[in-house]
């Protein structure tokens, strides 16, 4: 197992920055908030990561998809996080796909993976019920009825909800707060009789959504995974899609990073530029080594995510936290040194602050990934 | 198979045959202390008769020296070789057969800057552990600001005349011969007038004297050169171009400090092991919420750094590295040591305190905490790896 990248990486690297570049800069995300864009991501560029199978990457080939690895996976939201692309790519195409993998029947994955490698179909986890992030305090409830079951609940902070075709959920089909067992995972149409779908306006100008499930009938193959038994697909999925998070903020990270770089090379004050000053090459230089860090923090969890049958939990939570502070660090630092600009809204680099703080709470911050890991160490 | 899978097989099959069990650490709990550490050199006392069959057989594959040619007495390894053979010996938790600074620092100098005479007289000794090496780089004025040295070597003709004070020379009342950075041009502006010299410590005119450090003990020198003769011959480099040389070797003791501080290896025992057992859990965590909070953010740190090590020797392998990160594995590696030993001190209370007697490890716990100290000062402090950092890597002007 190699943390340097293989040559298909290499390659899949380097279209991915061209295309980012090209078709997906800062200001393509500056021009869907300014028009308060209804999708929130654009339709042709989404139809063009399907034709470069960027949508079925994770899916298996025998359903349509590329099959890649997750470091493959890690690269693109990288290189989405340096030109803070919008798109359902994360909600969809890694974390939608990857709790298909891992939870769904052979008829669920025949019926679903293959359209969403095509990018017809956009998918949309509900987990959260606080704002805090914590998927064992499930409280919305699924019963059983005669021919199915009934949904009953409220999510928040989910991810590109307002423009899913197909919603996964966590829901509580027993026990109590807190517990793993009795959580369970349902299909649930989006547009089905029941469903609220309120699309909240975030920080970072991208989608998020609460969902209230009001009286939802479901058939019973809305059922994903075993009854009661849906946590252990679902932290597996979510590890990885962690994983991927951190990936994303070492991208908004490092770009947020080259980005005061070049302005510490040009800006000139007191007659001099100021990279030159040791207060400011100190700053950067430390902000490099926690990069270089969190770097292989990010790719060391998303080898291990490459072996199934490898324990993720406490280098997702490495990678998470890691890259949460550092991406923090980064872009306060890149505000503070740019100085006055760094504060206006015509200067990009507050997208970056933006982008990382939603990050920061995705699935957990450095505070909850720090005390995991911890607990999974046995202290 | 593939060949490195079988290079794999071959070698867990000769460490397991090889390497005596009174040289491998316990699976936990195994402290390493002083008398595990094997220096070699010409007055070298092996701490038990295992130690010496350990040295001499892994010297004698030269394995000691993994990489090195076997020309000149190495195990002849490629990158990829030796990563597995030092991921076997820590599956073993092997002791390290030979610490050496002619391992570490001197012999890839003298692989890249030395004749082919100065390579096989000194790099063999070295493989085999027969003779013990110092440095000779700090001066009292010139500490960080090292290309200010000032002993200088007079030529003689034949041989060079060498004047002068070095400090901090590490083990010096202990090491065989010296690699010694000396002035050889006065005239010439700082960096163009020094050159790297190698002499023998028993060399007429030599002395030391140990310097006591706030840990009571002295592992440093002050050397003093008095007239010593040191034959031409043993100019390393051309005349005048030793700074290179000088700068060549410090990357590899910076590669050296990080990879000794950095991470938590055999033989050391983890802090969050010893604040479970002294202080206890509660509910499943440790019963002080602040330290257990500061200590996972430091083993998740030390995680993160053990993981970069790794990255940088594959991405070397696969020929992308950057080649400049040794300034950044001696930073954070050394800072993360110190960051370790204030909270070894938090989680033994008032017992960090004791200095002497059984009762205390003999002080095991404050002496560790007041070395570690220097670890952001010794080989380059943390500013100067910060500027190295900004010019060299981050291309920042100045």
């Amino acid at each position: 197992m190699s943390l340097a990248y293989n040559d298909d990486e290499r390659m899949l690297l380097e279209a991915a920055q061209e295309f980012l570049r090209a078709e997906s800069p800062v200001s393509a995300l500056r021009g869907l908030r300014d028009s308060a864009d209804a999708d929130g991501f654009s339709r042709a560029l989404w139809a063009r990561m399907a034709e470069m199978g960027w949508t079925g990457l994770l899916v298996p080939e025998v359903h349509g998809g590329l099959g890649f690895s997750h470091m493959g996976a890690g690269i693109l939201c990288e290189h989405m996080g340096r030109t803070l692309c919008a798109s359902p790519f994360f909600a969809t195409a890694v974390l939608g796909v990857t709790v298909l993998n891992h939870a769904a029947s052979a008829a669920q994955k025949a019926a679903l993976l293959p359209r969403v490698a095509a990018g017809e179909c956009i998918l949309a986890l509900a987990l959260e019920e606080s704002a805090r992030h914590d998927p064992l305090a499930i409280t919305t409830r699924v019963t059983a009825t005669a021919d199915g079951f009934v949904l009953e609940g409220e999510k928040r902070f989910v991810l590109d909800a307002h423009v899913a075709d197909t919603l996964i959920v966590v829901a509580r089909t027993s026990g109590a707060a807190g517990e793993a067992h009795g959580i369970s995972l349902f299909l649930v149409d989006a547009g089905a009789p029941g469903v609220v779908v309120e699309r909240n306006a975030m920080v970072d100008s991208r989608n998020a959504a609460t969902v209230t499930f009001q009286a939802v009938r479901l058939s019973p193959e809305a059922l994903l995974g075993p009854l009661d038994g849906g946590f252990a697909p679902l932290e597996r999925a979510l590890d990885v899609a962690r994983s991927c998070t951190a990936a994303e903020l070492l991208g908004v990270a490092t770009e947020a990073f080259e980005r005061t770089l070049d302005y510490l090379r040009q800006r000139k004050q007191f007659g001099k530029i100021i990279g030159e000053f040791q207060g400011l090459q100190h700053r950067a230089a430390t902000l490099f080594c926690e990069l270089e860090l969190a770097r292989s923090a990010v790719l060391g969890a998303l080898r291990v995510a490459d072996r199934p049958d490898a324990d993720l939990a406490a280098a997702a939570s490495l990678a998470k936290a890691r890259a949460t502070d550092t991406a923090t660090l980064a872009v306060n630092e890149a505000v503070q040194m740019h100085g006055g600009i760094g504060m206006t809204d015509d200067f990009e680099i507050g997208f970056f602050m933006k982008r990382a703080a939603a990050l920061r709470m995705l699935m957990g911050d450095a505070y909850y990934h720090t005390n995991r890991y911890a607990t999974l160490a046995g202290y | 198979m593939d060949p490195l899978d079988s290079f794999r097989l071959d070698t867990r099959d000769w460490l397991e045959q090889n390497c005596p069990d009174a040289m491998r650490f316990a699976p936990s709990g195994d402290v390493m202390t002083d008398a595990d550490v094997c220096w070699g050199g010409r007055n070298c006392v092996f701490s038990c008769d295992e130690q010496r069959v350990w040295l001499m057989r892994m010297a004698e594959r030269g394995w000691t020296a993994p990489t090195w040619p076997r020309e000149y007495g190495g195990g002849g390894l490629d990158r990829a070789q030796a990563k597995v053979l030092a991921e076997e010996l820590q599956r073993i938790r092997a002791h390290n057969p030979l610490d050496s600074f002619g391992i570490s620092m001197l012999g890839p100098a003298l692989l890249k800057y030395g004749t082919h005479e100065q390579k096989a007289q000194f790099l063999p000794p070295i493989v085999r552990g027969e003779i013990r090496w110092c440095q000779g780089y700090s001066e009292p004025n010139a500490g960080s600001d090292l290309a200010g040295l000032q002993t200088r070597a007079e030529d003689m003709g034949d041989h060079f005349l060498v004047n002068g004070q070095k400090v901090w020379t590490s083990y010096a009342d202990k090491a065989d011969w010296i690699f010694c950075l000396v002035r050889t041009d006065f005239a010439a502006p700082k960096h163009q007038g020094i050159s790297f010299v190698l002499f023998d410590m028993q060399s007429p005119g030599v002395s030391t004297h140990p310097t006591r450090l706030i840990s009571g003990a002295s592992p440093f020198c002050e050397t003093f050169f008095d007239n010593v003769r040191v034959p031409k011959t043993q100019l390393v480099g051309e005349l005048n171009r030793g700074w290179d040389i000088a700068k060549y070797l410090l990357t590899h003791e910076r590669e050296m400090i990080s990879r000794l501080f950095g991470v938590t290896g055999a033989g050391q025992v983890a802090p969050a092991d010893i604040a479970v057992r002294r202080i206890g859990l509660e509910h499943g965590k440790l019963a002080e919420p602040g330290l257990r909070g500061d200590i996972a953010r430091l083993e998740m740190d030390a995680a993160a750094f053990g993981l970069t090590l790794e990255r940088l020797r594959d991405e070397a392998r696969a020929g992308v590295g950057t080649g400049a990160a040794s300034s950044m594995l001696k930073y954070y590696g050394t800072e993360l040591n110190k960051r370790r030993q204030e909270l070894l001190v938090s989680i033994h209370g008032s017992d960090a305190l004791g200095w002497e007697g059984a009762a205390f490890e003999d002080g095991l716990v404050a002496r560790s905490w007041l070395r570690s100290k220097g670890n952001s000062i010794e080989g380059g402090t943390s500013e100067v790896q910060l500027n190295v950092i900004a010019k060299r890597i981050l291309g920042l002007p100045g």
